[in-house]
């Protein structure tokens, strides 16, 4: 489609999201702070140290936890090392183009990391190895396979399941072990992201597609299972209100809460 | 953040930060504009010990061509930071955080210039971190908007941004660099003063929400000051001089 074709066709979806905003209702029919069905299959993928997929509605992200042996950071000598990556793979959408990553997939890795660097998910001096020599470093890889909105919170709540379920391998003789574990990921504290669309006056909760493109502003906020936010990120050109943003994060505690509860269900099935 | 504190004290006995700025307290902060002689538009913002160069060019045709929008402007933003603005050299061109400020800080900007102004045509936003200091993406935007005002681009409001964060355990406006080091939680936010809207916003840390929202007001009162010295540098620098009578005063 031209540039032209492609403007006009989200004018019209857009102009039909808008309309049915200011009446209180969504596309899908959906409830204003309402997520849509949610599927959690962890140890989805079993290569990795630990993986997850998660289904938001139409929306298909997988997070793979790898492990490796690295040097630390300087100024960390004693912690591990967290990386963070996103593929926007064109498989998942006539959008994505194959390529480097563009600065959506970069945003997209960036606030999941976020999520779990700031709110100190991994307990990260237990994956030193030898202070200022060795440490374990985590590789969360999230490959999304179809994409119909709200990538932040799919992403955040795979890489979350992944990471509960991971695996940390043996190390021995300068080695690793891949078929033997040592421990368990030390986790320290549960987090999940909740991304609201505002559309107009109107905040809805996990967009969809055509919703968060006709939103004129988006509020992702981190929230952990011990009562902080530990992340918020806004994105879009319309402004938010600050009284919206009081309203959103009660909201991002319970909706919180909610993901959090059917994250824990499907990792003890 | 992250709690990486080796037993610095960010905060001293009388509650004065390690530049003895109250907890309440911006930096100085010193603004020039139009600095640059080629750029259509570009000023000069110190800020602490961050030093910041925006340039604006355009509206002029759109490079790569396709990427022209037949209803409005193309803004592009390129926040970048200078090899030497960090103690350990910074790898030239942009990594990830620079492709994260900009986008955001583009959409920041995106509803405030009047891009319909211009369909079919693009307004670039150069900004060269120099030296920075904590806080260099609202320093930036800051003088973006300065530097936009400079290039005569029709804008809705002038952008101002300023940051939050805590420091131990205390919520403490325009962090700088030891205090984001060691600090546990910063939370940048550019408004659109006219309106007190929220357009560009971030934060990292742990907060509680009674923090989270006391951070998020400082913060707005931190860019609220930014403003008004934003309007009087642009007033300064375009400040007509007469031979005086009451009839020439502007």
């Amino acid at each position: 489609m031209t540039k032209f074709e492609d403007e006009m066709l989200w004018n019209i979806k857009s102009d039909y999201v808008h309309r049915l905003a200011q009446q209180g209702l969504r596309v899908d029919e959906r409830g204003q702070f309402d997520y849509r069905p949610i599927e959690i299959i962890p140890d989805y993928v079993t290569r990795p140290a630990g993986s997850a997929m998660v289904r938001m509605g139409n929306t298909t992200v997988i997070a793979g936890v790898t492990m490796d042996v690295g040097t630390p950071f300087p100024d960390t000598p004693d912690e591990g090392i967290l990386i963070t990556n996103a593929e926007l793979v064109p498989l998942a959408s006539p959008n994505f183009e194959p390529g480097p990553p563009d600065e959506d997939s970069i945003e997209f890795a960036r606030v999941v990391d976020r999520g779990i660097r700031e709110g100190q998910v991994i307990d990260l001096n237990k994956l030193s190895i030898e202070p200022g020599e060795k440490a374990w470093m985590v590789f969360i890889d999230l490959h999304v396979l179809d994409y119909d909105g709200n990538l932040f919170d799919a992403g955040a709540l795979a890489a979350m399941t992944a990471l509960n379920v991971a695996k940390v391998p043996k190390y021995e003789d300068e080695k690793i072990i891949r078929e033997e574990v040592s421990m368990n990921m030390p986790i320290k504290r549960q987090v999940v992201e909740t991304t609201f669309a505002k559309i107009d006056d109107f905040l809805v909760v996990d967009p969809v597609l055509d919703e968060e493109k006709s939103a004129d502003a988006r509020l992702t906020i981190a929230t952990t299972d011990d009562g902080y936010i530990c992340a918020s990120q806004k994105g879009g050109p319309g402004p938010i209100k600050v009284d919206e943003i009081e309203q959103m994060i009660d909201l991002a505690f319970e909706k919180g809460d909610y993901l959090r509860k059917i994250m824990k269900d499907a990792i003890k099935k | 953040m992250g709690g990486h504190n080796p037993g610095i004290k960010l905060l001293d006995k009388d509650g004065k930060r390690i530049d003895g700025r109250g907890l309440y307290d911006l930096r100085p902060i010193k603004m020039e504009i139009g600095v640059l002689k080629k750029a259509d538009g570009s000023a000069y913002l110190e800020w602490g010990g961050n030093k910041v160069m925006a340039a604006v060019y355009g509206p002029k045709p759109v490079m790569p061509r396709h990427l022209a929008n037949p209803y409005k402007a193309v803004l592009m933003y390129r926040y970048n930071m200078a090899p030497f603005s960090v103690d350990d050299r910074k790898r030239p061109g942009p990594d990830r955080r620079s492709i994260e400020i900009s986008k955001i800080s583009r959409d920041a900007l995106e509803r405030i210039v009047m891009t319909e102004y211009f369909p079919n045509t693009m307004i670039e936003i150069f900004v060269e971190i120099l030296q920075a200091d904590a806080g260099t993406r609202c320093a930036a935007l800051t003088a973006a908007s300065l530097a936009l005002a400079d290039a005569g681009i029709p804008m809705r409001d002038l952008v101002a941004a300023c940051a939050a964060g805590k420091i131990d355990g205390k919520v403490a406006l325009d962090l700088k660099k030891e205090e984001d080091n060691y600090g546990e939680s910063d939370m940048p936010l550019a408004i659109s003063p006219r309106t007190g809207d929220i357009l560009l916003f971030q934060m990292d840390g742990l907060l509680t929400k009674e923090e989270y929202l006391e951070s998020l007001h400082l913060a707005l009162e931190g860019a609220k000051k930014v403003s008004e010295m934003q309007k009087k540098a642009l007033k300064d620098k375009y400040k007509i001089e007469t031979l005086g009578g009451e009839d020439d005063k502007v």
